[in-house]
């Protein structure tokens, strides 16, 4: 199972006013999460991963994409949040990160969302402890409280482009 | 009205290099063969080409230069001068000058200074007082000296009953823009009024004034068509090109950055392509129809169907390969002016032979044997080859010989370079080796392994270091870049007979033969060349090295052991190296045996980036797309090696 999401935004959604964004949402356990939708290729279904050797446990390994081999990150595991066992039900969101491509393992897709500009709240201060770098802020969605991500910190800086210590 | 010449440049630049390399082929051989008109001929030809397409891309240093450069040779072509070593000297300078020029003239940059003095050198060779005598126009149409184009003013008056005949004046006018620059006037002096006006009949008329490096009777032939129905005049005008000078540097600056790497492909090869994806096409839509109306008995025909798919998938496969697939005598094609002058500066001759030129390798791999040749031949041109007068001494022709050759051998491009000098002398070899620390001054060596030491680092036989070769930095590279590229080195030596040393590589980078094994639920690719054998060892060959890990002894030698299911963390049964495989693997000269579960098979795999979106993984070197759709990773033999002879203690953890 494949389906396509469309990079651009549908006319009369007032997609151009610059103070909108569309984000894809997502949820991991009872969570909900929003990436920006233009950083989504697509989603599939979960497929065959191969462990890689030497990385992080939240790098699950890599999968074969229409021909390109592609790393796969689990998203609950890089969260440290209670791992679970892939299902059917399980999906990869593929995502662009400037010109490589990663996969998200995540529990469901939920929606698309809307979110202007002046309904993102800033994230609340966690404290030193908490790494929330990747977290660009809070909007809501439906009855629940999203957490939006910027895709680029969240793999860009030690997943992909960081070099093995012995290149 | 300017058309746009910058999607051309790219062209212009790859057709110079190869005029320029046809040039220096040329002049080389002429130095042997001076009276050869025909050799003559095609380097003016060459030369001529240059100055032709240079001038129309406005490159005026490079028209200019060769237009001076052309010169000479005409007069050398018309029997005026004589072909001499000094003035095959002074052409190759000229060659060299052309290429910067080139080169300058793609990065938008102005002339070296040298070039002045070096266009009065060659005015001063062919005799000319400033004023060359232009080519003969029998079969090269030249241009007026400035060759960047002539204006002129072309008059089109068509018959009222043009459009009658069929013809548009739009598609006449366009053809002529095509030419050049051109600045089109339209005359309407007899164009009735509106009430008068026949919509059939054409009143219009045109003048144009065109600049362009194109000869009246190639302007003349776009109007062939029409010349019956219309009063056509072309008239050259005075010259006056600064706007086009200018607009064209523009377009120079703004093309400048784009210096992407192309491939030119020949048309038959791209013909067969499309030829085998129609068979693959309809090959697909046979086992379609079957797979479409099934029933068991069809089973036969779905199979054959599939066998025929299967068989053009793989010939397509191949073929596209071979798009890559360039001849290695374009790194052969520069290695005779590398020895001429690489002899000239050693005080030796050296008569250069090639053969093969036309193996093909992958693009990839071609590129990147172009350093590890230029030190080979440097190194048997200084070290092998001995000077004139040994050669007398020793009853040895003068002349020194040095042989380039590729060929196919099951499956790899051997490269091999040889000499007919000194050969290797693996005494002094021996003895070099123990001073620079790198053998034990009791070791025990054969031929064959002393010869070998010349790919270690830091070796250098040379005495004196010259600027030639012997900087230490030799051997041991070229045996580093070979290896990048999955092949390996071998040297092969006579005393006072020559050396030859080969270069075996694959026919490509993107395929690989590989041995498919199992460690736990997954499946690993090693590449087949770095496996020496597989064993099965007793218990009592497996011993544990105190707080260095373990070793296996294979006839005798101690090989570290890698448990790969240990080294990649992967959960498996099969934990006793007496129960599973070991397959000893060499690379880098260093052998380690690595422990697996068991041995699927041998494969071709192709070679997929791991880096292209995720990282380098230590002891990866790439992963590959398996038959079931999996991917899976392919082993770095040369890192495992490494880590197995240096971190050994880890792994006994």
């Amino acid at each position: 199972m494949q389906q396509t999401q469309p990079a651009g935004t549908p006319a009369g959604l007032n997609a151009y006013a610059s103070d909108v964004d569309q984000y894809l949402t997502f949820s991991l356990g009872q969570e909900e999460y929003g990436i920006e939708i233009l950083k989504v290729q697509e989603i599939k279904g979960y497929s065959a991963i191969t462990p890689i050797p030497n990385t992080p446990p939240h790098v699950k390994g890599v999968m074969n994409l229409r021909g390109t081999v592609v790393p796969v990150v689990d998203l609950r595991s890089k969260f440290a949040m209670e791992t679970v066992e892939y299902s059917k039900f399980t999906v990869i969101i593929v995502v662009t990160i400037g010109t490589k491509i990663a996969g998200l393992v995540v529990d469901a897709v939920s929606d698309v969302l809307n979110i202007p500009a002046s309904d993102i709240r800033p994230a609340p201060d966690f404290g030193s402890r908490t790494d929330t770098r990747f977290i660009t802020g809070m909007a809501n969605s439906g009855d629940k409280l999203a957490v939006l991500l910027d895709v680029d910190r969240l793999l860009g800086d030690e997943e992909l482009s960081a070099v093995a210590s012995e290149g | 009205m300017q058309i746009d010449l910058s999607r051309f440049r790219d062209t212009f630049f790859q057709e110079s290099a190869e005029h320029l390399a046809e040039m220096e082929n040329g002049l080389l051989r002429l130095e042997r063969e001076p009276g050869d008109a025909e050799l003559l001929n095609a380097i003016f030809r060459a030369a001529h080409s240059i100055k032709g397409a240079s001038g129309t891309f406005g490159f005026e240093d490079v028209a200019h230069f060769t237009h001076g450069l052309e010169s000479l040779l005409d007069r050398l072509r018309g029997g005026e001068i004589q072909v001499t070593h000094g003035l095959v000297d002074l052409l190759l300078r000229s060659e060299d000058m052309l290429r910067d020029l080139l080169a300058r003239a793609a990065a938008g940059t102005a002339a070296p200074e040298e070039m002045a003095a070096l266009v009065t050198e060659l005015h001063q060779a062919s005799g000319a007082t400033g004023k060359s005598t232009p080519a003969p126009a029998a079969n090269n149409p030249v241009e007026p000296a400035e060759s960047k184009g002539t204006a002129y003013r072309v008059s089109f008056r068509p018959s009222t009953d043009l459009f009658q005949q069929g013809m548009d004046p739009l598609l006449i006018l366009r053809d002529v823009a095509a030419l050049g620059e051109s600045t089109t006037t339209i005359d309407m002096a007899q164009l009735p009024p509106l009430t008068g006006l026949d919509p059939e009949q054409c009143y219009l008329a045109w003048t144009i004034r065109l600049v362009t490096s194109k000869t009246v009777e190639e302007i003349r032939d776009v109007f062939a068509f029409v010349e019956d129905n219309a009063e056509i005049r072309i008239e050259p005008e005075v010259l006056d090109l600064r706007p086009t000078a200018v607009a064209v540097i523009e377009t120079k600056a703004a093309a400048a950055p784009a210096g992407t790497a192309s491939l030119r492909v020949s048309t038959s090869k791209v013909d067969k392509l499309i030829d085998l994806v129609g068979e693959l096409v309809i090959a697909q839509s046979m086992a379609k129809a079957i797979v479409e109306g099934f029933t068991p008995s069809r089973l036969n025909q779905l199979r054959e169907a599939m066998a025929e798919t299967e068989r053009y998938t793989r010939e397509l496969q191949e073929r596209v390969m071979s798009v890559r697939m360039l001849p290695i005598g374009q790194v052969f094609s520069r290695f005779p002016r590398l020895v001429r002058d690489v002899a000239a500066q050693l005080g030796k001759q050296v008569r250069v032979e090639m053969a093969g030129e036309e193996t093909e390798l992958d693009k990839g791999v071609v590129e990147r044997m172009s350093d590890p040749l230029t030190h080979l031949v440097r190194n048997a041109i200084d070290h092998g080859i001995e000077s004139p007068e040994e050669r007398r001494r020793l009853g040895k022709p003068e002349e020194g010989l040095l042989r380039l050759e590729a060929y196919h051998q099951g499956g790899n491009v051997v490269v091999a370079v040889s000499d007919d000098g000194r050969g290797l002398d693996a005494q002094r070899i021996r003895q070099k080796a123990v001073e620079r620390g790198l053998i034990a001054e009791s070791a025990v060596l054969t031929e064959e392994q002393a010869h070998n030491l010349i790919f270690e680092p830091g070796f250098s036989t040379a005495e004196t270091v010259s600027d030639v070769s012997g900087r230490g930095v030799g051997m041991d590279v070229v045996k580093r870049n070979v290896q990048a590229l999955n092949g390996s080195v071998a040297v092969r030596t006579e005393t006072g007979g020559g050396t030859t040393v080969s270069i075996r590589l694959p026919l490509t980078l993107a395929i690989l033969d590989g041995l498919l094994l199992k460690v736990g639920a997954e499946t690993y690719i090693l590449p087949l060349v770095a496996i020496v054998e597989s064993i099965r060892p007793l218990p009592e060959h497996v011993r544990g090295v105190a707080g260095k890990g373990e070793v296996v002894a294979v006839r005798g030698e101690a090989l570290p052991l890698m448990r790969l299911h240990r080294l990649f963390a992967i959960p498996t049964a099969v934990t006793d190296p007496c129960r599973g495989l070991t397959v000893i693997m060499e690379s880098g000269g260093q052998r380690a045996a690595l422990l697996v579960d068991e041995l699927l098979g041998q494969q071709q795999v192709v070679v997929k980036s791991l880096e292209a979106h995720y990282r380098k993984v230590q002891g990866v070197l790439g992963a590959t797309i398996l038959g079931d759709g999996r991917p899976a990773l392919i082993l770095d033999a040369a890192g495992l090696a490494q880590a197995a002879h240096g971190t050994v203690n880890e792994e006994a953890a």
